[in-house]
């Protein structure tokens, strides 16, 4: 393996889903190295979800390249797991069907017990063991995103893309699949992209917090360095010193600043303009 | 048990309703009493002349309304379903024996349909330029009466048993082939993305995932064909002749025996209806909760 200096590199990458028009998003550059939690904060019709999926594959930029480990991103790959919005869960396979189906695309010389056995694994490591025969419809919500998550580690991929996964959860659920995934992520080193419009999630998950400016003409406006340590619990996170400086950052931006390089990017005065590096309690911030 | 569950009322209900029916025809054709027939003396002349004395039609003393009484009706239903695959010649078969034919050939053109129909739906479903490609002749051929092609189907297979077949072959087709490129088109763009990014084969794609997906649409298309079908073989049996349930109630209209055409809709009737049931119980078995 070539040593690569990032993991995946966003460049100048921008969409219009209108021939006139401003685009969606425009500008969008970044990286993020092996290892890393990355999650992305924006208003709605920012354009989270497109990037998402440009970066799946499923969906191809007007302009601008993305590149994993070298490579240009041209349509989807086993490498990039993506767990969607709503869980996506084919409704006629039960719970370990779903999981096994994904397990068999990616391994398709594997005989039917190995199958079975590595996705029993993950489906244990999100506690679902119990509930591999039932079909999704028998499941909770939170049940659901849970087996979309064990399908998305079970084909072991080099990155893992989530989309806003824990949307149509009630807070109570959201906080036990949060800890879950801390700990698989952090078991793993696993690469994570993932949308949310939780601020708390994003300081409780994240490495590195991007946060969008609206759209149209959206950009990635900052990126904000999570300075509390990285053992992070939900339960004593509200008690770190770091932790009020963060949160109030990134509120502050949502509903302060966000709308402020809008203004300037519909007029070009934008154009190569590069993302602030944020360290909220460590820099003094300006707004 | 005070409260009786809406299936046993509905039970209950039912049976009231046939009974007041059957007693709605009872009265419609109960034989009344005729005092003394006044026959004037040229019809008797004529009723001698046909070999029928006078006096012969005054032991029941009816003028008969011709259509049949319940009794007459019971006593086709214990004929016919008492031997009901009896074979004395062309035209002479029990109902048995002509439900089968006509059975056979809706199960025929049918199956034939399907062969051509799921598989053509799903390549039209799978691709929008042949759908717009397709799209106006199955806009136009789709509300032909089947029966419309007979003459050309007798014309061109010169045989009436195939041509019987071949027109429900084609009114099978079209509600098959919609709804299954419905069904395939339509299946949800999430789970297509999800074989996308797990980079599934196309024939895995197309047999695990949108086959299952789009298979209760399909199998509500294939429902209606079959009542389609089921309706248009009894005309279409009418006019070709020679076998079938459909020839044989028209072959009961020509002897005049009210009695057995009745009986003959009864049986379409409960033919198509377990038809249909069967259709019912594919389609629960295809399903999914979403």
């Amino acid at each position: 393996m070539q040593t690569e200096k990032s993991f995946l590199t966003v460049e100048n990458l921008s969409k219009s889903y209108k021939l006139e028009g401003p685009p969606v998003f425009e500008g969008i550059n970044f990286e993020i190295e092996r290892g890393e939690f990355v999650c992305i904060i924006g208003h709605s019709g920012c354009g989270k979800t497109t990037i998402l999926n440009v970066l799946a594959g499923l969906e191809d930029a007007t302009s601008g390249y993305s590149y994993m480990l070298g490579r240009e991103i041209k349509g989807p790959s086993l490498e990039r797991g993506v767990v969607f919005q709503g869980h996506a869960l084919m409704p006629w396979m039960t719970v370990l069907q779903n999981v096994c189906f994904a397990v068999k695309s990616k391994y398709p010389d594997w005989n039917k017990e190995k199958i079975a056995k590595h996705s029993k694994k993950y489906l244990e490591m999100v506690g679902l063991v119990n509930a591999e025969n039932k079909k999704p419809s028998e499941l909770s919500g939170g049940m659901k995103q849970r087996v979309g998550i064990a399908r998305a580690f079970a084909i072991e991929p080099k990155m893992l893309l989530l989309d806003e996964p824990f949307g149509a959860l009630d807070a109570l659920t959201r906080g036990v699949i949060q800890d879950e995934l801390l700990k698989i992520c952090s078991e793993t080193a696993q690469t994570v992209f993932m949308i949310t419009h939780d601020v708390d999630e994003a300081i409780l998950l994240s490495d590195k917090i991007m946060l969008m400016s609206n759209g149209p003409n959206a950009r990635i406006a900052e990126i904000v360095i999570n300075t509390l340590p990285k053992n992070r619990k939900r339960a004593n996170l509200h008690l770190d010193p770091m932790y009020y400086p963060m949160r109030n950052h990134l509120v502050d931006f949502l509903i302060n600043r966000s709308k402020d390089l809008q203004a300037k990017g519909a007029t070009g005065e934008l154009d190569g303009y590069q993302p602030v590096l944020v360290r909220p309690g460590v820099d003094t911030v300006t707004a | 048990m005070k409260k009786l569950s809406i299936k046993i009322k509905g039970t209950i209900l039912s049976v009231l309703i046939l009974l007041f029916m059957l007693f709605v025809w009872h009265l419609a054709t109960t034989p009344k009493k005729v005092s003394a027939p006044t026959v004037s003396a040229s019809t008797s002349e004529y009723e001698a002349l046909m070999g029928n004395s006078s006096g012969a039609n005054s032991m029941d003393s009816v003028p008969k309304s011709g259509f049949p009484t319940l009794t007459q009706m019971g006593q086709t239903f214990a004929k016919q379903l008492s031997h009901p695959f009896y074979d004395n010649g062309p035209n002479d078969k029990g109902v048995g024996i002509q439900l089968a034919y006509s059975l056979g050939r809706v199960g025929l053109g049918f199956f034939l349909a399907v062969l051509i129909a799921l598989p053509f739906g799903f390549v039209i479903g799978m691709s929008p330029l042949i759908y717009q490609a397709f799209n106006p002749f199955i806009q136009i051929f789709k509300p032909i009466s089947p029966l419309a092609w007979m003459p050309i189907a007798l014309y061109t297979i010169k045989d009436s048993s195939i041509s019987g077949i071949f027109v429900i072959f084609i009114c099978s087709i079209w509600p098959m082939l919609l709804n299954t490129a419905f069904g395939v088109a339509n299946v949800r763009k999430e789970l297509i993305n999800v074989t996308k990014t797990l980079e599934v084969s196309p024939l895995r794609k197309a047999f695990l995932v949108i086959l299952p997906a789009a298979a209760p649409t399909i199998l509500t298309g294939m429902r209606i064909s079959m009542g389609i079908a089921w309706l248009v073989i009894v005309a279409a049996e009418m006019l070709v002749g020679g076998t079938g349930i459909g020839y044989f109630l028209w072959n009961e209209w020509n002897n005049l025996a009210l009695s057995s055409v009745i009986f003959a809709i009864l049986m379409i009737g409960f033919v198509g209806m377990i038809l249909d049931v069967i259709f019912a119980e594919l389609q629960k078995a295809v399903s999914y909760a979403d």
